[in-house]
């Protein structure tokens, strides 16, 4: 790989980039995501390349393996350009047919094409799917554009384009201002301001400083920040580049979560190319900054999202946060200022580099700029990671690019924040998404998680979730947390095995009160939300639990009987062939029975049968 | 035991204290799980408190003090997971293999994990097994994968 010295370089190394990619006739773009990967995509790919090289076709096809698409549950994508044509749900076996009939003769191939699931209307290229047609993909967009472990592709679509601008056309309190001026706010989840973090970064007294990428995403349900480290590594570097310059800092740190091999891969390849073209290490691209980046691995603990706690993972330490009245800009990593971002937020910054502060903040809300990538998942038709602009409804979320409920059952709300937010019932569908109106309602933006649930949610069980989670995932220093989460839990266990009593949401309100007020980190202050807002919108759905000892969602296991329909039953046995405890008996062809004494309530007998014949009390 | 293992392994992080968690890591790696040695052996030549890395080892949970079992079988319970039907395939293989999650089956075949998000959300259940993730589970799936790694064990072709 060539050594980039200076702007003029980067800029020369770009337009050979783009001359050689003129000679391929076609690209084809197979996704490779981890949803892609869980349903084979590593096969598909491996068997174009074996095609094309068969066919000696190496020169005028360019096979790309991409990062992360968005339409995860449609996996493995395949995309042909320049034709444009969007294959979902593509097989190893349909390669040939793929390389012989699209590629050669330019015939769409009707079979692998998305069909709508409304108007069974089939889409040939993405811009025609409904579930990217009201995204804003700024952010996510050049995941399908580029191989993530080639620093090429990126270079080809003006990657370090904005770095170099920065190195030469601006001071760093010049960046400062732009990212100030653009109104950019922290991905992460709290919106703090990214330019005023720097700011106070940059004026911190010292001359050792870092800076510090976020990619400990433990949100549940929130997977943005593994699909565009894993999708677009560069893009993140590049913006940890141009924030370091802005403050002053010569060492950076990703913080990746364990659990994400394919985002701790693609990042230490992209590390390693880029040092390689001197865009990091000593006098990145001629300009006498000298700069490097290293990545650090969690061990799996929730808590080391939030700041304090990460730092110290980074130390070595045990990940337990510290109280944070001296902030981490001034006092950070081994005592010394650290600007901490999340991925996203360091992704963001090219763009607004690029393109300017005033671009920037055309999109979105008055107090919300730019885009927000949200993952898209529960009972909702079309999942995967949409990328809209702030202030967009949930409505249009859920129901435009969702396309609503799966299996013809009612959304009832949609949970946002991850175990620190909260669940918005369908009546506030209206809302428009941005930083102040969720926490308005009693959730918050968190990384972008979007849980959408149906009626067949018991919001019970979801706050006994996410209390029990976090109680897992209290690091234990403070008692409020430690103790008042393992409380909470119980009172909630007592819930839903229908032992509640009058006194149950009184002392759960308590003890939710208190735990919010005096815990020493973000996890314990926040722990009570998801509690607190099933409380405010879904406290019949506890009353039946404490009451009519019935759980309405037919989840909590202790509170639920069930029984065949004899009228219904059409004695197919496919109850019974699934029964992991043998309560099933009946002839075939006749009405089937079940044994409650042996029933393990799995419920497996309902996801079978054909003619809905199971029936829950 | 050998512990050479050990030393290449703090040799590559150049004995760094920093790079504790990443060592752990691989050594968790090569002996599923971390042996008393290994900690000792990683203490002294990092010159840390053996009650600090006992801290540490025992804080994150990837890390096991106990002998994990030849097949690692994790199922994800984060909330995209749970409200499709999670804990109903937790439930089915505690029962199907006998142990609870974090446990090892008694012929140190199976263990049984369970995490808060693998960050695939999109095609919840998520299993993720020996490597490999496997998308929208429910019970029936499960149980063939189980069934699977027994018959390639006992040398029958599936």
């Amino acid at each position: 790989m060539r050594r980039i010295k200076s702007r003029s370089d980067l800029e020369r190394w770009k337009e050979e980039i783009l001359s050689k990619q003129k000679e391929y006739e076609v690209v084809v773009s197979v996704c490779g995501g981890t949803g892609c990967h869980a349903y084979g995509c590593k096969k598909v790919r491996d068997q174009f390349a074996k095609g094309i090289r068969k066919n000696g076709n190496g020169r005028r096809i360019r096979l790309k393996f991409t990062g992360c698409r968005g339409f995860c549950e449609r996996g493995p994508i395949v995309t042909v350009q320049p034709m444009g044509i969007f294959y979902q749900k593509v097989r190893e076996k349909d390669v040939p047919l793929i390389l012989s009939e699209t590629i050669e003769k330019g015939k769409v191939l009707e079979h692998l094409l998305y069909q709508d699931l409304v108007t069974n209307q089939k889409a040939t290229s993405e811009k025609e799917i409904p579930f990217y047609q009201a995204q804003h993909r700024l952010v996510l967009g050049n995941n399908g554009l580029i191989e993530p472990t080639e620093i090429e592709d990126y270079v080809g679509i003006g990657g370090y384009g904005a770095l170099a601008k920065a190195f030469f056309e601006m001071r760093p309190d010049q960046i400062i201002d732009e990212i100030k001026a653009s109104g950019l706010r922290g991905r992460g989840g709290a919106g703090f301001p990214t330019g005023k973090k720097w700011e106070d970064c940059r004026n911190a007294p010292g001359d050792v400083k870092y800076v510090i990428c976020n990619c400990d995403e433990g949100d549940p349900g929130a997977y943005m920040d593994r699909s565009l480290l894993e999708g677009n590594p560069h893009a993140v570097l590049e913006g940890m580049i141009i924030g370091a310059f802005a403050i002053g800092a010569n060492r950076g740190f990703i913080y990746v979560r364990h659990e994400y091999p394919l985002a701790c891969k693609n990042a230490e390849a992209a590390i390693t190319q880029a040092r390689r073209a001197g865009l990091l290490g000593k006098n990145v691209l001629g300009s006498g900054f000298d700069f490097d980046v290293e990545i650090s691995k969690g061990g799996g603990a929730f808590v080391c999202g939030e700041s304090t706690a990460l730092i110290a993972s980074i130390e070595g330490r045990v990940g337990e946060p510290r109280s944070k009245q001296i902030h981490t800009v001034t006092q950070g990593l081994w005592g010394k200022p650290t600007n901490l971002n999340n991925v996203e937020t360091w992704a963001n910054i090219p763009l607004i580099i690029d393109r300017g502060s005033e671009w920037f903040s055309s999109i979105g809300t008055e107090k919300s700029k730019g885009t927000k990538i949200f993952s898209l998942v529960g009972k909702v038709k079309n999942t995967g990671l949409v990328e809209v602009p702030m202030g967009i409804t949930l409505k249009k979320i859920i129901f435009d690019i969702g396309g609503g409920p799966q299996n013809g059952k009612k959304i009832k709300a949609v949970q946002t924040g991850g175990p620190s937010g909260g669940c918005i019932p369908a009546s506030l569908f209206d809302l428009p998404v941005d930083f102040d109106s969720l926490t308005g309602v009693g959730s918050m933006m968190g990384s972008g998680g979007m849980i959408v649930m149906d009626e067949g949610t018991c919001m019970v069980d979801v706050a006994k979730y996410f209390v029990h989670f976090l109680e897992e995932e209290s690091c234990g220093k403070c008692l409020p947390c430690r103790e008042g989460l393992k409380r909470m839990g119980e009172i909630l266990d007592s819930i839903t095995e229908g032992k509640g009593n009058e006194e149950s949401l009184s002392l759960l309100e308590e003890l939710a009160e208190v735990v919010a007020d005096t815990s020493l980190c973000g996890l314990g202050k926040t722990a009570p939300n998801p509690v607190l807002s099933a409380l405010r919108y879904f406290r019949s759905e506890f009353e039946d639990h404490i009451h009519q000892k019935r759980c309405p969602a037919a989840v909590c296991t202790p509170l639920m009987q069930y029984s065949i329909s004899e009228t219904d039953c059409i004695g197919c046995g496919a109850c019974k062939k699934v029964c992991p405890t043998e309560a099933i008996e009946g002839e075939r062809k006749q009405g089937h029975r079940i044994l409650s004494e042996l029933c393990s309530k799995c419920g497996s007998c309902k996801d079978v049968c054909k003619v809905n014949a199971v029936m829950v009390q | 035991m050998d512990l050479k293992s050990v030393d290449k392994i703090v040799d590559k992080y150049e004995e760094k204290k920093t790079a504790l968690i990443s060592i752990l890591h691989e050594i968790q790696d090569r002996y599923h799980h971390l042996p008393e040695e290994a900690l000792r052996k990683v203490a002294s030549r990092l010159q840390i408190d053996l009650n600090d890395l006992y801290g540490v080892a025992t804080f994150y949970k990837s890390f096991s003090l106990t002998p994990k079992g030849e097949h690692a079988i994790t199922l994800c319970l984060g909330t995209a997971c749970h409200v499709r039907g999670g804990p109903k395939i937790l439930r089915e293989m505690t029962k199907l293999l006998g142990i609870q999650p974090g446990g090892t089956t008694k012929d140190s075949k199976f263990s049984l994990n369970v995490v808060n998000c693998l960050g695939v959300c999109a095609i919840g259940p998520v299993m993720f097994v020996d490597g490999k993730f496997y998308g929208e589970m429910n019970l029936v799936k499960a149980k063939r994968i189980i069934e699977k790694i027994n018959k390639k064990r006992s040398g029958v072709k599936s």
